[in-house]
């Protein structure tokens, strides 16, 4: 006969074993052994819904970049590394591209509009390749923006403010279907490729 | 009284025989480099290789120039999200023998408050300020805005 005060052991340890097995899942799902998630995905082009202005002061949306392929960057012209880095990038590829920049749309959305306006836009990719679109707009437009990108922004404080920012290239198939992004420090070879590959029918 | 202070110059000159060598730093800059800037209002940024071609380790704990009011060493660095950001990078180590790079992307020189624009064609005095107090003062050439690299 097994007495109640081994019942209550074993009560005791299932409970036990029971809490250790809980603590382990969510250590490997939720705790520090999960692996990184992966970013979220964009939404496809077609299902954005903001508005903003070109470097011509042109009304624009995302559902006008359907029909090529796109880059999407985000970024701000008071960026000193990441940014002028960036966009350097992505006129090398296009320079680079066999069939044509024009086969393309390259766009970069600031995140920084209180300082860039329209004409600071205009003037700033007009130190890089001539294909290169810069779109800006209010707060509320830019915030819409980073949303429908998943990305994010982070003012910084002071008048010399930075801006933390998503700073990987959105490539798009000329559907508007998210394709993938090129990160920061992916090399030219391999960028080159990945946007040769948006090109392919 | 002038001799003496000679004397004990020489005294301690002497006592530390390092000091003789102090136009010896043990330090090479490869591949200056700043992009122009567009106007004054926007920070620069400028990049190198430093190389510790001494002996001893070397700590870099800052820059000055003339061109900045508040120049700065920085370092950028991108999170899981992919999301970049810059921060001080506070006294850099650099080991006999080893060599700093500062390009784009990681660490840079960041020039904030500009005192003038930097003009394409032009290059400036920037002084590498090193914990021993042994500075190294290079020129830096302004390349393009759109520059990625030393060469372009
Ligand atoms: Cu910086």
């Amino acid at each position: 006969m097994i007495s109640r005060r081994t019942v209550a052991g074993y009560l005791a340890g299932s409970v036990a074993l029971a809490g250790v097995v809980l603590a382990i899942g969510w250590w490997q799902v939720d705790g520090p052994g999960a692996a990184p998630a992966a970013p979220l995905r964009p939404l496809p082009l077609s299902e954005m819904s903001f508005s903003m202005q070109d470097q011509n002061g042109a009304e624009v949306s995302p559902g006008g970049l359907i029909g090529k392929p796109s880059l999407v960057f985000f970024g701000y012209t008071f960026c000193p590394d990441v940014c002028p880095t960036t966009l350097s990038d992505i006129s090398t590829w296009l320079t680079e591209l066999d069939a044509g920049a024009e086969q393309l749309n390259a766009v970069f959305i600031t995140v920084d509009p209180a300082r860039d306006t329209v004409a600071a836009i205009a003037q700033y990719i007009g130190y890089f390749h001539p294909a290169l679109q810069g779109w800006t707009g209010s707060k509320a437009e830019t915030d819409h923006a980073v949303a429908d990108f998943r990305a994010s922004y982070t003012l910084g404080e002071g008048p010399d403010y930075a801006v933390d920012h998503t700073s990987g290239v959105f490539l798009f198939q000329a559907d508007g279907r998210f394709a993938g992004v090129i990160d920061l420090h992916e090399d030219r070879a391999q960028a080159v490729a990945k946007v040769e590959r948006l090109l392919q029918p | 009284m002038k001799r003496h202070f000679f004397a004990l110059f020489l005294a301690i000159a002497a006592s530390f025989p390092s000091l003789a060598l102090a136009d010896q730093p043990g330090i090479t800059v490869e591949q200056p480099w700043s992009r122009a800037s567009i106007g004054d209002s926007r920070p620069g940024a400028a990049y190198l290789v430093v190389q510790n071609t001494g002996t001893e380790i070397r700590v870099l704990t800052g820059v000055e120039t003339d061109m900045a009011m508040m120049p700065q060493i920085h370092r950028t660095t991108t999170d899981a999200n992919g999301v970049s950001q810059m921060a001080p990078a506070g006294e850099i180590e650099i080991l006999a023998g080893e060599s700093l790079t500062l390009a784009p992307g990681g660490l840079h020189i960041m020039l904030m408050r500009l005192n003038q624009p930097l003009v394409e064609g032009e290059s400036y005095a920037l002084t590498l300020v090193f914990k021993n107090g042994h500075n190294v003062d290079i020129s830096v050439p302004i390349l393009g805005v759109a520059a990625r690299g030393p060469e372009n």
